[in-house]
């Protein structure tokens, strides 16, 4: 399985992504400047995590307009797959490739803890190998994450089952008081209509090797290694 | 001609905002009890060339709409005058 990891000025969680894949996980890897017009025919594209401008504007405004996104269209137009991590997620949200946006988080702070995700669904490339209703465990490490979108889309996300992951109780609960950021819906993770674009606040690659004391987020690079070798 | 337009955003009325609520409480506990309530925006001051006063204001609805806000969460008004 081929990766790239894109590179924005700002980002700060593309080595840990680029480590996770390739060390981990052995995938053939590489970084792809933000300036590249093209990519190499890979089968995922990570957006990472980081502060991409600075978030100068409001967060990944201005690094949706670099020259590699365009790209990026380009390669989940033909059903490739694209995850967006954190302010990778915001850049997919300013792209449109995903509904919704991003407000700061209801707290005003930044926060920077372990949460607890429910998977809502596993019929998606990044978590087909994980169990429907199971919790993980994985850390978040955001100012703005609390995730919004007019009733219209939520409706339609909740109908079509593209909410992959709620904030939610070490039991699998849904409750405000689990909900870390004041995400609609305690929505943490989603997929595209397609169901090849994920965007996701909590950092897999934070917990995808056991020296770090957790493996839960390595469950959802093992589904997409099934789902390509499948 | 040389024109400036003062561009103000706004989160939509149908979107909280955290940080207005925060600023009011704040504004209560100061002995500001009358107010209603407080909604932070951004504001922008763009300097432009135009032919004429019309053109200026299209270009900066066209910056608007492509940059400055997001249509999911915000919404703006500008004013441009000559400067």
């Amino acid at each position: 399985m081929k990766a790239a990891v894109l590179v924005f000025p700002g980002s700060n969680c593309d080595t840990d992504c680029f480590h996770a894949l390739k060390d981990v996980m052995k995938m053939s890897v590489e970084y792809v400047w933000h300036k590249e017009r093209s990519l190499a025919k890979v089968d995922l594209v990570v957006l990472p995590g980081g502060f991409s401008y600075g978030d100068y504007l409001r967060t990944g405004a201005i690094a949706r307009f670099s020259p590699a996104m365009e790209a990026v269209k380009k390669h989940a137009d033909q059903g490739r797959y694209v995850i967006g991590i954190c302010n990778g997620f915001q850049i997919l949200l300013e792209a449109g490739l995903l509904p919704g946006a991003m407000l700061r988080n209801k707290t005003l702070s930044f926060i920077c803890k372990r949460v607890w995700l429910k998977v809502e669904d596993v019929n998606n490339p990044f978590t087909c190998r994980l169990k429907k209703n199971g919790v993980l465990s994985v850390p978040i490490a955001h100012g703005e994450g609390n995730y919004y979108c007019d009733d219209d889309v939520l409706k339609k996300l909740q109908d079509q089952s593209r909410v992959v992951f709620r904030y939610c109780s070490q039991a699998g609960q849904l409750g405000e008081s689990f909900n870390p950021n004041g995400s609609r819906d305690h929505i943490a993770g989603l997929v595209s209509e397609k169901r090849n674009v994920l965007g996701m606040m909590p950092h897999p690659e934070r917990v995808s090797e056991a020296i770090l004391g957790c493996e839960d987020g390595k469950k959802i690079w093992e589904s997409l290694l099934a789902e390509v070798s499948s | 001609m040389n024109y400036q337009a003062q561009v103000n955003v706004t989160l939509k009325k149908s979107v909280l905002d955290p940080q207005g609520k925060t600023v009011l409480h704040a504004l209560h506990s100061l002995g500001f009890e009358e107010t209603r309530d407080v909604r932070v925006g951004k504001y922008f001051e763009v300097k432009v060339e135009a032919s004429d006063v019309k053109k200026a204001e299209e270009k900066i609805r066209k910056m608007c709409e492509k940059l400055l806000i997001n249509p999911v969460i915000e919404q703006y008004s500008f004013k441009v005058s000559e400067g």
